[in-house]
């Protein structure tokens, strides 16, 4: 393993360090829970935004904690989601009067540690706690028998987007009602050329031969749903878009298009990949109203990508446009 | 606990490689560092119950991850069963184990053939309550089961945690659940019998 680390066991903690040292406008960070806060928080009469999950997708989530977006973040270990206690730290600090929305990706450990954190913050504060489950993965076969779809590249989309209704003083019921329906009109599909290495485990997740591809991967280093040979970008493009298309119809309204780099996969290619994807978007009439394209939800130093659609309407539109200043996603301000 | 501390701390590579080929590669790392926690707390306590009750405190903050609700919900509930005990029979261990059993149940909504620790922990259980008479026949006997479960996991294709998204693929691996289930099983039964 080859990494700029000093411990295995303070990796996260010192991240957090640097992250506040870098961007001391806009975040403060409360070490002794590994909570990333807005440094203007709690906003009076705001609903609080609380997201966090396992550390290495950065900047998700902390990184987009500020204006516009999300009011904390909880920093969990690698891969791993954050416990209770901080999760109610997270949500006792940002709790303006107006309730608390929590954002969780379905993942088994991340809902029951967000699960747990809203009964307790519920009984010890009286606080209102809604959560919305992002599972917009089309990779996983959703199934009665399964844990169901992942949350992925929709995440990024519906914190921008819900982030700014809560800005614009919108109550928890509309912002849980909003929050849900993006992720319901969202979906993604990701491949990997390489895996990553998780500091703890220090041997790569998974071994891909040079020649060969996972389709279908997660954010954590966990294997895809198949493995095929190394293809063009042409055809990864099609490998990525059909099933997304196969799986919501998205003719006929605004599309927001976001193509991410898993951490490991340059501009370069992110751009490259996104002119193939906007190929097949046109042709199969798809109108692409916005995009977004960078490394945003990633997985260590992975290579690979993964696409987003969100079917869109004016509101989510508007509110995508309105202004957001935090360290990973800044326009309009 | 200081057993199952050390035992963990002693496989935790082995749990995390598990993880690795069908999960996130953390189960390893996590429950080392939650029975760490576990093992510096303060000794002073008045009875098991609430020693445990505090161990699982511990492990719902330190673990994260599935983990950590499911084996502090474990102890949590173990130690409810124990709670105004005095004295220590085979039939009460089988009722905490099984009190054990069900909050992991009720948290992470699992059953058997699932794939997750859920297949050695209700076996063990039900070991343990046919062999309620003497309390090292009842232990080993429910490691015994527990071991079983542990192996039948291997062919099993996961439908909860997170190696059910790799569907058909996940058949072939050992569940790390299940099989650190197996390490507190064996921990009981050389430190309780």
């Amino acid at each position: 393993m080859k990494k700029l680390i000093n411990s295995v066991d303070n990796v996260v903690s010192e991240a957090l360090l640097g992250m506040e040292a870098a961007h001391p406008d806009r975040l403060r960070i409360d070490h002794a829970n590994r909570v990333v806060l807005r440094k203007d928080g709690p906003v009076s009469g705001k609903v609080g935004l609380v997201s966090g999950g396992g550390s290495g997708h950065e900047p998700m989530h902390g990184g987009f904690v500020g204006m516009g977006m999300l009011d904390a973040a909880c920093a969990g270990e690698v891969f791993t989601s954050p416990v209770p206690d901080q999760i109610m730290a997270a949500t006792h600090a940002v709790d303006g009067g107006a309730g608390v929305l929590h954002i969780v990706k379905n993942y088994t450990g991340d809902v029951m540690n967000f699960e747990m954190a809203a009964e307790m913050a519920a009984a010890e504060r009286g606080i209102r706690v809604e959560a919305v489950v992002v599972d917009d993965d089309v990779a996983v076969t959703d199934s009665l028998y399964t844990a169901g779809r992942r949350g992925v590249g929709t995440t990024v989309l519906l914190e921008k987007i819900v982030g700014a209704a809560a800005e614009a003083g919108r109550d928890l019921d509309a912002l849980t009602e909003i929050a849900t329906r993006v992720n319901g009109q969202g979906r993604s599909m990701g491949l990997a050329l390489t895996s990553c290495t998780v500091p703890a485990a220090g041997k790569p997740t998974f071994e891909l031969a040079d020649d060969e591809m996972e389709l279908g991967i997660g954010i954590h280093g966990e294997p895809g749903r198949e493995r095929l040979p190394m293809a063009s970008a042409a055809q990864a493009a099609q490998m990525l878009v059909e099933p997304v298309l196969a799986d919501l119809d998205f003719t006929g309204s605004p599309v927001i298009c976001f193509v991410n780099g898993m951490g490991g996969t340059p501009l370069l290619e992110q751009y490259l990949m996104y002119g193939e994807i906007a190929k097949v978007l046109q042709a199969k009439g798809v109108t692409v109203a916005r995009s977004l394209v960078g490394s945003y939800i990633t997985s260590l130093e992975m290579a690979g990508l993964s696409l987003t659609l969100l079917k869109a309407d004016e509101d989510m539109l508007t509110l995508w446009d309105a202004p957001v200043n935090t360290p990973g996603l800044r326009w309009g301000c | 606990m200081a057993d199952f501390a050390a035992t963990i701390s002693q496989n935790a590579a082995l749990l995390t490689d598990l993880d690795r080929q069908i999960g996130d590669a953390d189960h390893g790392s996590n429950m080392n560092r939650g029975m760490q926690a576990v093992i510096a707390l303060d000794r002073d306590f008045p009875d098991a119950a609430s020693y445990l009750k505090k161990a699982g405190m511990t492990l719902v903050s330190t673990v994260g991850g599935a983990s950590g609700p499911l084996y502090g919900t474990f102890l949590l509930r173990f130690a409810g069963a124990l709670t105004g005990q005095t004295t220590h029979d085979a039939d009460g261990m089988a009722r905490a184990w099984r009190a054990g059993l069900e909050g992991v149940i009720s948290r992470g909504k699992a059953g058997l053939g699932d794939k997750t620790m859920v297949d050695a922990l209700q076996p063990a259980v039900e070991a343990m309550e046919a062999e309620t008479s003497d309390l090292a026949v009842c232990l080993t006997s429910g490691l015994a089961a527990g071991e079983q479960g542990r192996d039948a996991t291997t062919p099993m294709v996961a439908r909860k945690g997170r190696a059910s998204y790799l569907g058909e693929r996940s058949a072939g691996h050992q569940d790390p659940g299940a099989t650190s289930i197996v390490l507190l099983l064996e921990a009981a039964a050389r430190t309780l019998a």
